[in-house]
């Protein structure tokens, strides 16, 4: 990719063709479908956090009138230990059940037992509300720290840790444990001149998406159904309802509605397989919406985490070795980031010697779902503590610091592959030159850098392109669209074919329309399924050179195609688009594009951030004054919905920062399940959030594209809690920075 | 969620009758916080009894004596009120700090009053400008202090059968202003891990001669602190004499931990609020 390409569609600003619904309220989301018949579901989530079920009595609900249907564990058939996909990563089946509906233990306060359906949401409610549990409480485990003790409750008596040189013969609440080696860090420690090593604390966090989780399940006598809901990704919603309840998937239709954010949170199943079990019990829809609090206690928040890391370098400013110990929450069942942590917590370093080892923990609290690069906003923010206070000790300058040491092409990552052509140079270069970086701090302001990485995703998409009669066309795609992703789909069919963006319907058809699509996660869809899009453009375009050849009965290859016309130029004949396809019923049929992929050569994404922020000294608040968010995108294919991603990254992670967390009680009930008391930052609490796209492109797109969904997030931890640091003078470790904790830090100075 | 009969009376005395005749009847104001109640709890069926349409429920008098405040006027009508923004600068701000924009449409002085949450940010700037309760009751009429209304988290002193029918709040004296700080992780909508309202009088000298100081979300009470107002009185608001203000403030705080702050992060950040608020308070009073 070393000449510059000329394109007239992508990199526009263009106006998204979702936008009018959306914005009248037309527009249809996970709540918004309703059927003739429909009844209500509603679920009995566990008062305890640690609890054996003794006996579930349901007389006195099933006998209310206007109650249709019941759904227990029971009702799933016996799941083997099978792997099924689950947003970013996998879940074990039997697990998964267990988290819908909870079988003979209650792993967390809001854990779901028991669901009803009735014909209003409040006899719904009433009968949740009659249904008798006998517990036998027991203590809950609630970090990590507890989770390792020696005298520690065991959540699952079968769970023995995995990955141990030994192979365990008593239970432990550690799931796995894994390592990274790259060279020998002892060799490394050895040849620094100064070495710093902290612990850090990371909370249990949300994502905070405004749509709670919903859907309408409909089953009829033929043994078919339909699932309406808001999700990620609707056929991997098919996949693991259709395992979990023994169905074959050509039973199940999908459809995802619009959706309200998902960051993650919206890639695994809470509802749909219950909805399904009362729905096929009652022979009516039923429709199922969680409140706020039930999506705090009973979703999937992001892994809180305990990670040690110690980093040594030379006093010439050459990091000569790298090290973590760390330990992610997984909630109640196995299978947090950890694995991901290790491996990105110091890819943005071409260092020699690195070693990272892993634990996957679990705990009473609710499973882990993915949230925007998981695993990397809490590990990277441990490494870039360091990297910023060793920085600080040799007196360089943070972003040279990082320059000397950035991971560039053919740097050896500690996970395996060699780095292709990256942009993190060229970020560190942007963010020195941007006036932010060279604008002056007052009193009681501090200044935080942080480097983040993420690797991104490709993955299979299934796209196609059908022409209409008068040379319009539809985009059939099956990846939900979250962050405008439409646009980029219209834009860069525009770009493959030459015709008109304004052409072009994108839409997002139901998991019978289209082929198998993996999720919106990852940051793959405008990589992979726009990959599919351009190969399906170029289909289109094959085969209107094809149809123009037989019009002027010559071959396809005498068939130029500019700008949307076929042209012969020998001959001097010209045919536009919509010519070509009014004439398809004399040169073949009807015209479409079509491409199955599976998508390889993500390019990852690297991003610096700089945060400036003031300190409150005499009451610990903390104010973002200022933040750049620096990135690579590869190529923006709409700079608009780029820059949206960097900037709603960053404020996420700013929140994860200042004032986000999970507070329990001792007991383990949760006491912050709103948007009240779990303090996402407000619009009036943030500067303008600047952005710069930095293109350095991904030689595996036709167009250079690079995920950008997932980084923005990674960087901020670590930006807004050292610049708190360099605020106040004292090392921050553990996070929220909230008022109490920063303020305690400031008098104990 | 219970099923809710609303009522709308036609008079003051219709009102108490509403009362006296329904066992679950309750004085609807904005809204904002008996219909949350009512949805969070497996509440009982609810009688509303909504005097907004009593034209002296939602509106507010100055006249040479003071204020005359209708308990149900919106937040939105009275902080857009530049008379009374004149008057009582602090009492203001409390209530342009309640909930959000939109809230703040709902909200009324009144409610926040007898809703007696330990946190009301409007209950602390009553106190310190000597605001009276006018109560209405099957009898007849009885005036209360703010301080003596509120008798505890969530309560007031009135009887089932009566109702808050007027908030008076007299003309503060010269060189007199007030200020109403609160304290907040965020910048807008949540409720105050701690809050504190100062009044001062001023000599021209700029000499203190008389305060009150009330701090609210630190006790199960908004409480008025004498001992911070007697460490500023007499003083021209230096250093010395507002930390002894803040310290003052602190050691009478009786705060809890919970999901909004610690006990002691409570503690030391009222007595923060008590400085500066007074500062602002004596540039109000300064200016005059």
């Amino acid at each position: 990719m070393s000449e510059v390409k000329e394109y007239k569609y992508i990199g526009q600003r263009s106006i998204r063709p979702d936008g009018f619904e959306k914005v009248t309220g037309r527009a249809n989301y996970g709540s918004d479908l309703n059927l003739p018949g429909m009844i209500w579901g509603k679920i009995l989530r566990s008062p305890h956090a640690h609890a054996k079920i003794l006996s579930i009595d349901y007389a006195k609900a099933e006998a209310l009138s206007g109650v249709l249907s019941i759904a227990t564990h029971d009702d799933f058939p016996d799941l083997p230990v099978e792997a099924v996909v689950a947003g970013e990563g996998t879940a074990n089946l039997r697990d998964l059940a267990q988290n819908l509906l909870a079988d003979e233990k209650v792993l967390y306060h809001g854990h779901a037992i028991l669901a009803v359906a009735a014909i209003s949401e409040a006899i719904a409610e009433k009968a949740v509300n009659l249904v008798e549990v006998e517990y036998e409480i027991l203590k809950p485990v609630l970090d990590i720290r507890e989770a390792t003790a020696d005298d520690a409750p065991i959540l699952h008596d079968d769970m023995f840790t995995k990955g141990l040189e030994e192979v365990p013969t008593v239970a432990s609440n550690v799931a796995a444990r894994t390592e990274f080696r790259k060279g020998d860090v002892e060799v490394g420690f050895a040849d620094a001149d100064i070495i710093i090593e902290r612990e850090f604390y990371t909370p249990t966090v949300h994502q905070g998406y405004i749509e709670p989780h919903a859907t309408t399940v409909s089953y009829d006598e033929s043994g078919q159904s339909m699932v309406w809901c808001s999700t990620q990704g609707h056929f991997d919603v098919r996949a693991s309802t259709a395992k979990l309840l023994g169905l074959s998937l050509n039973k199940l239709k999908v459809v995802a509605s619009e959706i309200g954010g998902g960051f993650g949170g919206k890639t695994i199943v809470y509802l749909e397989p219950v909805a399904h079990i009362l729905s096929k019990k009652s022979g009516r829809p039923v429709k199922m919406i969680m409140s706020r609090e039930e999506v705090f206690k009973g979703s999937g928040p992001g892994s809180a985490t305990r990670i040690w890391v110690k980093i040594g370098a030379k006093n010439d400013g050459t990091i000569t070795a790298m090290q973590s110990n760390m330990s992610f929450e997984a909630g109640a069942f196995k299978g947090s980031p950890a694995m991901l942590g290790g491996m990105t917590i110091f890819t943005p370093y071409d260092v020699e010697h690195m070693y990272a080892e892993c634990y996957d923990v679990v705990v009473n609290k609710p499973k882990v779902a993915a949230y925007r690069a998981p695993g990397a906003p809490q590990a990277e923010y441990a490494a870039e503590m360091v990297v910023s206070e060793l920085a600080a000790k040799l007196d360089i300058d943070p972003i040279e610091f990082r320059l000397q040491n950035a991971a560039k092409e053919g740097t050896q990552t500690i996970y395996g592959p060699k780095m292709k052509a990256v942009g993190l140079v060229e970020c560190l270069e942007a963010a020195k030159n941007s006036p932010h970086y060279q604008s002056a701090l007052k009193a009681n302001q501090g200044r935080g850098i942080a480097a983040g990485f993420w690797f991104n995703i490709g993955g299979m998409s299934s796209v196609t392109i059908n022409m209409n009669p008068d040379g319009t066309g539809t985009i059939v795609e099956g990846s939900p669209d979250i962050g405008g992703s439409r646009a980029s789909m219209q834009m860069m069919a525009a770009e493959a074919t030459g015709i008109a963006m304004d052409k072009f319907k994108p839409i997002i058809a139901d998991t019978e329309n289209v082929a198998y699509n993996a999720s919106t996660g990852g940051s793959r869809t405008t990589f992979a399924t726009g990959m599919a899009v351009i190969e399906a453009g170029e289909d289109i375009v094959q085969q209107m050179k094809e149809r123009a050849a037989a019009v002027w009965n010559v071959t396809a290859a005498q068939v130029d195609w500019i700008d949307g016309v076929a042209v012969n130029t020998a001959a001097e004949n010209r045919l536009t688009a919509a010519e070509i396809c009014a004439g398809v019923g004399r040169t073949g049929g009807q015209i479409s594009g079509r491409a199955n992929i599976n998508a390889r050569g993500a390019g990852p994404s690297f991003a610096v951030h700089v945060c400036d922020v003031e300190v409150d000294m005499e009451t610990g608040k903390v104010d973002v004054i200022r933040y750049t968010a620096i990135q690579d995108a590869g190529k923006a294919i709409h700079p608009s919905y780029v820059e949206g991603q960097y900037q709603g990254g960053a404020v996420q992670g700013i929140g994860w920062a200042l004032n986000e967390e999970y507070v329990y009680n001792e007991d383990g009930i949760l006491q912050n399940p709103g948007f009240l008391d779990y303090r996402i930052p407000l619009a009036s609490d943030l500067p303008m959030i600047e952005t710069i796209i930095v293109e350095v492109p991904n030689a595996y797109h036709p167009y250079g594209v690079r995920g950008v969904g997932e980084t923005g997030i990674i960087p901020p931890l670590a930006a807004v809690a050292y610049a708190v640091s360099d605020a106040i003078k004292a090392p921050v470790t553990d996070l929220p920075c909230s008022p109490p904790n920063v303020l305690k830090i400031i008098q104990s100075k | 969620m219970p099923v809710i009969d609303y009522k709308v009376p036609q008079s003051v005395d219709d009102a108490v009758s509403l009362l006296e005749a329904n066992e679950n009847a309750k004085i609807l104001a904005g809204g904002t916080d008996l219909i949350i109640q009512s949805r969070a709890q497996s509440s009982p069926d609810l009688v509303v009894v909504d005097l907004k349409s009593l034209p002296d429920f939602v509106s507010a008098n100055i006249n040479s004596e003071g204020l005359s405040l209708g308990p149900s006027m919106s937040c939105a009508e009275f902080t857009a009120r530049e008379d009374i923004k004149s008057l009582f600068p602090g009492l203001v701000e409390a209530a342009f700090l309640i909930g959000s924009t939109q809230v703040q449409g709902r909200a009324s002085i009144g409610g926040n009053l007898c809703n007696a949450s330990p946190a009301a940010d409007t209950i602390p700037a009553l106190m310190v400008n000597n605001a009276l309760c006018v109560i209405q009751g099957p009898k007849g009429e009885r005036r209360v202090s703010v301080e003596d209304f509120v008798t505890g988290v969530a309560s007031n002193c009135m009887a089932k059968n009566e109702l808050l029918k007027a908030i008076l709040v007299a003309t503060p004296a010269s060189r007199t202003s007030d200020a109403y700080l609160r304290f907040i992780p965020r910048s807008e909508m949540d409720i105050a891990v701690a809050g504190a309202a100062v009044s001062v009088t001023l000599e021209t000298d700029g000499t203190c001669s008389k305060a009150i100081v009330a701090i609210g979300a630190v006790a199960p009470t908004a409480i008025l602190v004498d001992a911070a107002a007697k460490a500023l009185i007499g003083s021209k608001l230096d250093e010395t004499s507002l930390q002894a203000a803040a310290d003052a403030a602190s050691a009478a705080s009786n705060p809890i931990t919970d999901r909004r702050g610690t006990a002691e992060f409570r503690r030391h950040v009222v007595g923060v609020l008590v400085k500066r608020a007074a500062l602002i308070a004596a540039k109000r009073a300064g200016d005059k």
